[in-house]
């Protein structure tokens, strides 16, 4: 009991400033995400639900992009919404570091920090997302098993996919900037080679091998479990029931840890120079 | 315990160049021996780059051609000194020296690439006031998020609240947005999280000069009392040698990434007014058959310079020396004139024929200027090289003069003198005639 004691202290002692800002930067980026604005934070809701709702015209009403199980539609909402946050984590944790050199030049403090807040404004977006979600997903009449238990892990999974490769990009952004337009382009070919807006059946239909590899990616293989989990487990598809071999089901959730480690090593190399640099 | 850290210090200072003075320094700050900033031995460069390689692009294309891209300039040489608690301590020097370098060294901000720095409690650096300051928040959100970045907990902040808020005046101000603030109003607010921060260690950088002239006193009586307090230390880089003077116990003067006088705070300050007086010294070499600005063929050499101390008292006498190169026939006069830097003007000159001379080639005349006259000032002297009029015997005509380079100067800093008026009050008055009628 006194060594678990003295560990927590140790490390509350140790993270206590890192926490104490995170905490700022977190509650200051979200008051500012929708200043000045009418509805104010309403936005954060009423902006997923108009998106959802174009969407669903869109892909389910006249393109007709479903494999044909009634939840296609949550589904299909659920990995758009999924996307979103992996952009954005990706997206603003890349510029985070350069947008806040002003900070950065003038206190000393862990510079992690602003990289986790940047992707801690993505995930409070896709708490949000999530709860609208369910409603949709009560509204289609989904059945809920005890899989949803298992939905947190996927999430924090695609969290640490998500903030390793906001750290390496941010740590790579302060010294090439063109990695900005790069990544833009690589996401582009992410979101594609994803089952986001086409079920993933429709590959495994013509393709099944292609289908296989698909699910090695980290993103493509916790889509297709936070959606197995929460809304679908009949109809959509995860890497372990297509892939046999568990070894091989291992490897995205290896990939996962593998970037945040590679993140945090690159990160750390780099950040005490970052202030020299910008 | 402390008398052991003292020591420590002493030893590690002894190898330094400058450890006289660091020596008497640390043994005459015998009120409180603690260490609670100790710089051992830093230095410091950066990589400048001399190709703009920001992109792949131009990485890959440096790359491949084998450029390096970049060039070292080395900022901050061997920098050592110890901060004790209770000290008010400051760095002077003048742009350029790498003073802002080292405060960042000292606050994080910077890894230096040799040496250590040391701190005992807790830092808070103000390099620039109110980081992280944003216009669309209210100034109470402003004060706990730009206290939450240097280091204070929510119950740390909320306890300094008040105080930071009655120091700034802006009780009422304080629920609205701080776009909505003056600009003296933004600057208020973050000077006084800035000196109301509860840290053992306050480092100001250059934020002395705030506000209005009433904010100016408060500022001014707050820190006469933290210069008191025993347990307040604060480091404090400066321009202003008034401030030095006033705040400071122990001061540093910083030239080309090194400590050029450490510990004296009078030292280092007149040095410093010394520093500012002498003009850089011109790298590029003058090519053969190219004279400075007041030379030329005729006179390719003249130049006045200092035998004694350049920072003198009033009951001193300045020596100096006028160097030159003259080698036509005639007779030939100097004459040398004493400017005054700080009031602008023509002190004294020596007119035009009073000294004359019949040596020629290369030679050197020495001279001795009393200044028991004047009061505190800063001085240049500047010579010219005449020879007679062809047309006009009765006057003169200039041969040569030294520009500011070849100029010497020197400043006066006495204790018993004045710093407003010229001729100081020990040497002349003014004598009433008569009663009032």
């Amino acid at each position: 009991m006194g060594f678990v004691k003295t560990l927590a202290k140790n490390l509350k002692d140790r993270y206590h400033y890192s926490w104490v800002v995170l905490n700022e930067l977190v509650k200051t980026d979200f008051k500012l995400r929708y200043q000045g604005s009418f509805l104010g934070i309403a936005w954060s809701v009423i902006k997923p639900l108009m998106l959802f709702g174009i969407m669903y015209m869109v892909f389910v009403r006249f393109l007709h992009f479903t494999d044909g199980t009634p939840q296609y539609p949550v589904v299909l909402l659920m990995g758009n919404c999924l996307w979103q946050f992996f952009a954005e984590a990706t997206g603003t944790g890349l510029r985070s570091i350069v947008d806040r050199g002003d900070i950065l030049r003038k206190i000393h403090f862990p510079n992690y920090v602003i990289v986790v807040s940047a992707t801690c404004g993505a995930l409070i977006s896709l708490g949000i997302n999530l709860v609208v979600i369910l409603m949709f997903a009560i509204l289609n009449g989904a059945q809920f098993t005890w899989r949803v238990l298992l939905l947190p892990f996927n999430l924090i999974e695609l969290y640490i996919f998500a903030l390793g490769c906001a750290l390496l990009l941010s740590t790579i952004y302060v010294h090439f900037r063109d990695i900005l337009h790069i990544w833009e382009v690589i996401s582009q070919i992410i979101f594609y080679a994803t089952p986001i807006i086409y079920p993933l059946s429709m590959v495994k239909n013509n393709y099944p091998i292609i289908s296989k590899i698909m699910l090695l990616s980290p993103i493509a293989q916790t889509f297709q479990d936070a959606r197995h989990n929460l809304v679908d487990p009949h109809n959509v598809q995860t890497i372990w029931n297509e892939v046999n071999n568990p070894l091989i089901c291992l490897i995205p959730y290896a990939l996962s840890v593998i970037f945040l480690i590679l993140g945090v090593y690159v990160f750390r190399k780099h950040s005490r120079k970052f202030a020299e640099i910008m | 315990m402390t008398s052991s850290k003292s020591m420590v210090s002493m030893t590690n200072s002894s190898d330094t160049r400058d450890d006289s003075s660091l020596i008497g320094a640390s043994s005459n700050s015998s009120r409180s021996p603690e260490v609670v900033l100790s710089v051992n031995h830093v230095g410091k460069y950066f990589q400048l780059p001399t190709e703009q390689a920001s992109g792949l692009k131009q990485a890959f294309i440096n790359w491949t051609k084998g450029i390096k891209g970049y060039k070292k300039q080395q900022v901050l040489n061997d920098i050592t000194f110890d901060v004790h608690r209770g000290d008010f301590f400051g760095i002077v020097g003048r742009n350029g020296s790498g003073k802002s370098t080292l405060l960042k060294i000292i606050s994080g901000i910077y890894v230096p690439d040799a040496g250590t720095v040391n701190v005992k409690g807790k830092l808070v650096p103000f390099i620039e006031l109110g980081v992280g300051f944003n216009p669309e928040l209210t100034g109470r959100e402003n004060v706990f998020l730009n206290g939450a970045l240097l280091g204070f907990t929510r119950e740390e902040i909320e306890d300094m609240y008040d105080d930071i808020v009655d120091f700034a005046e802006l009780d009422d101000f304080m629920d609205q947005k701080l776009k909505n603030y003056s600009s003296g109003m933004q600057v208020r607010l973050a000077f006084s999280v800035a000196i109301k921060a509860q840290g053992d260690v306050l480092v100001l950088d250059e934020v002395l000069a705030v506000g209005d002239e009433a904010f100016q006193q408060k500022c001014d009586d707050y820190f006469a009392e933290v210069k008191k307090d025993p347990n307040k230390t604060v480091i404090l880089v400066t321009h202003s040698m008034d401030s030095v003077k006033k705040y400071c116990n122990r001061a540093i003067l910083i030239k080309n990434g090194d400590v050029i006088v450490n510990g004296n705070t009078e030292e280092a300050a007149n040095q410093y007014t010394l520093e500012n007086l002498q003009v850089e010294k011109k790298e590029t070499q003058l090519r053969k058959g190219e004279y400075a600005d007041g030379l030329n063929s005729r006179c390719p050499l003249l130049k006045v310079k200092p035998l004694s101390s350049q920072i003198c008292k009033s009951s001193d006498t300045f020596r100096f020396e006028v160097e030159y190169e003259f080698n036509e026939a005639e007779d030939f006069y100097l004459a040398i004139a004493l400017h005054d830097l700080r009031r602008g003007g023509v002190a004294f000159d020596t007119g035009e024929k009073r000294l004359k001379y019949t040596e020629h080639g290369h030679r050197t005349v020495e001279f001795e200027l009393p200044l028991n006259l004047f009061n505190n000032g800063d001085f240049r002297l500047v010579a010219s090289l005449r020879t007679l009029s062809k047309k006009n015997t009765e006057i003169t005509d200039m041969v040569a003069f030294t520009n500011d380079a070849n100029s010497c100067a020197f400043a006066i800093r006495d204790s018993r003198n004045k710093d407003y008026a010229l001729i100081n009050d020990r040497v002349m008055q003014i004598s009433q005639v008569g009663s009032p009628r």
